[in-house]
């Protein structure tokens, strides 16, 4: 029951756990992206139809990626280069991917889906408990994982990472210095389209692997709240995705059990969950404006 | 070849009136493409979806029984934006609205005299007003992102419905169906023409009035608009930016309330699991493509309302999906916000590879 419980919250963490560390990169560059909801969802639309047809999860998985790099790309020639304000672009860029993924998942509802292979590691899978949690996921947790430290590393540890946290604390110094803002933003906005493409593909491909219309239900969303809770740093991320994996999966375990609580009460939680969240980690001014990018949001036109 | 900016040295009033017009173009234009592509053909698609819904009296008033949520949503939306608070949540206090309103008509049916509709609606201003105080209180608080909490409550708010029409406020005689009971002719609002169409339409043309007003004669009009643009000059003016977040919400939701007690007592008649096709964000985008002016947001609101039946239209039709509105809505809030770049900005396309960036490095 327990090894089940676990196996089930990594899954449900994983979208969250991509989405958001490839929001963390985006927001680190000072642009806000409030639709990762619409590249989730079309992530998870196009995923799921190009496995579907081909057969192939991996090929799946590539198409969106590929997917949420065109929105994230559609997103940035409007932010970065015609300068639009950034919270009603990324709105925009949701209300567009929730349709368009409504009209291309139209003919695949209800059609049983491809799930993504579980990597068995030879002998170590086997082992009790710790074998299937640790050992027998699919490759995307893996790699979520390996994103994590990825991320942190250049960020933190690496030129690029340096420039990319000038660009989003400081633009005009970073300009002034010769980098290109436009450049590392367009960089860091595509990124974060690619990984909210992933999450959405594992959202279809491996948490339920069919497709339903508005399937990710506002897990783009957590998944900005998300970079908020982790105060912009991407280990936290990890604890924050796993904290929301857990909360998501105990209410549905304890919709099993017929607790006598309405499935509604227990299906809000996660969102009130979220608030709850935001508001212990916001009233701690401390601690986000440590690290939030000064700016976040902020439009920017180079000048010559 | 990239693009360049120029800041133009003021707002071009030209474009500030053509934006919005380029941008419907430009839908339609991009629509066209879309039906191409779904191998229909385009120009019959586009006179479907945009002007067929326009040739009958049943469709008109269609039109302004859909308009009239938008409108009204997207007014309260406008004084947000203009103050410079993101309230996103409006969907959800369309709902809440729905629900508090609806609570004479649910659970005392037999209240039935000239008061009861009035006292509904204000309870449903009440409810949307209510709902939306709550991001707005978390952020002046405990500076809590309201785009982000106002926008949880959306979904909280949608299971909330749910969980009344399937549970306590179920209809007893309505074979289990998950609905409320019908309302009562003293519940319901009283109906214009020979449609759907009701009272509320001019409601929401009063609202649009007065909140013109409220906006260009009024010093509290002055005081929204200058805290939208400049909190610090607000705060020197004696202006509070967090009283403004508190008052911009509040109204915001009472509107969206208002419109969804009105919604459901006047063209649904019960509650239902789903009482709304999404008003709540399209009239976000209302809300842009009227320049955040409410006498603007009233065509804007048609404009959005046209999308809805377009799409009933080409789904009856010509058998086409109806989500093709939600993408066409989409496409119509990037090609406004492209288009109001131009407004502030000239942009002029320069060849060659970038001038600053890496050669003045070099």
């Amino acid at each position: 029951m327990l090894e089940a419980i676990l196996l089930t919250v990594i899954t449900a963490a994983t979208p969250l756990l991509i989405a958001a560390l490839g929001e963390l990169v985006v927001e680190r560059s000072g642009v806000l992206n409030l639709g990762v909801e619409g590249m989730m969802i079309m992530g998870a639309v196009t995923g799921f139809a190009i496995a579907n047809v081909t057969g192939s999860g991996s090929l799946g998985v590539l198409a969106a990626i590929g997917a949420g790099m065109a929105m994230s790309a559609l997103f940035g020639f409007l932010v970065i280069s015609l300068v639009t304000n950034q919270v009603a672009t990324g709105l925009a860029l949701t209300l567009l991917g929730l349709g368009l993924s409504g009209l291309i998942g139209e003919g695949f509802i209800g059609v049983p889906g491809q799930r993504l292979p579980r990597l068995e590691v030879p002998g170590l899978s086997d082992l009790p408990f710790v074998g299937p949690v640790l050992f027998g996921q699919d490759a995307v947790v893996y790699l979520a994982l390996a994103l994590v430290i990825l991320v942190a590393f250049v960020l933190f540890r690496t030129r690029v990472g340096l420039v990319l946290r000038a660009v989003g604390d400081n633009h005009a110094s970073a300009h002034a210095l010769g980098y290109s803002v436009q450049k590392v933003r367009y960089l860091a906005v595509l990124f974060g389209g690619g990984c909210a493409g992933l999450a959405g593909a594992y959202m279809s491909l491996a948490y339920t692997p069919q497709w339903v219309e508005n399937m990710t239900a506002g897990r783009g969303w957590i998944a900005l709240a998300l970079v908020v809770f982790a105060s912009w740093l991407p280990w936290r991320v990890v604890a924050g995705a796993y904290l929301f994996g857990a909360v998501t999966v105990l209410t549905f375990h304890a919709q099993a059990l017929g607790i006598g609580v309405p499935s509604q009460l227990l299906s809000s939680l996660p969102y009130l969950a979220t608030i709850v969240v935001l508001v212990l980690i916001s009233s701690n001014r401390r601690l986000t404006l440590v690290n939030t990018p000064a700016c976040l949001g902020k439009p920017f036109v180079p000048d010559r | 070849m990239r693009l360049e900016l120029v800041k133009r040295a003021e707002h071009s009033a030209l474009m500030a009136g053509l934006s919005p017009v380029v941008a419907v173009m430009l839908t339609m234009f991009a629509g066209g493409i879309l039906f191409a592509a779904a191998g229909h053909d385009p120009l019959l698609a586009l006179y479907k979806f945009f002007i067929e819904p326009l040739t009958d009296t049943w469709s008109l008033q269609e039109l302004v029984v859909k308009a009239t949520p938008l409108v009204l949503i997207a007014c309260g939306l406008s004084v947000c934006y203009l103050s410079n608070t993101w309230n996103i949540g409006a969907e959800g206090q369309f709902v809440a609205g729905a629900i508090l309103g609806s609570v004479l008509p649910v659970m005392v049916p037999g209240f039935q005299s000239w008061l009861t509709l009035p006292l509904m609606l204000l309870m449903g201003a009440l409810g949307g007003a209510l709902y939306a105080l709550v991001p707005a209180l978390l952020k002046t608080r405990f500076n809590t992102n309201e785009i982000l909490s106002s926008l949880m409550l959306v979904y909280v708010a949608g299971l909330a419905l749910d969980y009344l029409v399937r549970g306590p406020w179920r209809d007893p005689g309505g074979y289990n169906f998950p609905e409320s009971r019908m309302f009562s002719a003293a519940a319901t609002m009283p109906v214009l023409g020979d449609g759907r169409m009701s009272v509320s339409a001019l409601v929401a043309v009063a609202v649009v009035v007065a909140l013109a007003v409220l906006l260009s004669r009024t010093i509290k009009g002055f005081e929204i608009r200058v805290i939208g643009e400049s909190p610090r000059a607000g705060s020197f003016a004696g202006f509070s930016a967090r009283r403004m977040t508190v008052f911009a919400f509040a109204l915001s939701g009472a509107l969206a309330g208002l419109a969804g007690i009105m919604e459901v007592s006047g063209s649904i008649g019960q509650l239902l699991p789903t009482i709304s096709p999404g008003y709540g964000f399209t009239a976000i985008i209302v809300a842009f493509l009227g320049r955040l002016n409410p006498l603007a947001i009233l065509v804007a609101g048609l404009v959005l309302a046209l999308s809805y039946l377009g799409g009933e239209a080409v789904q009856a039709s010509m058998g086409m999906s109806d989500k093709i509105a939600d993408v066409m809505q989409g496409m119509l809030l990037f090609f406004v916000l492209a288009c109001d770049t131009l407004i502030l900005y000239r942009i002029r396309l320069v060849r060659g590879p970038a001038a600053s960036g890496e050669e003045r490095r070099a």
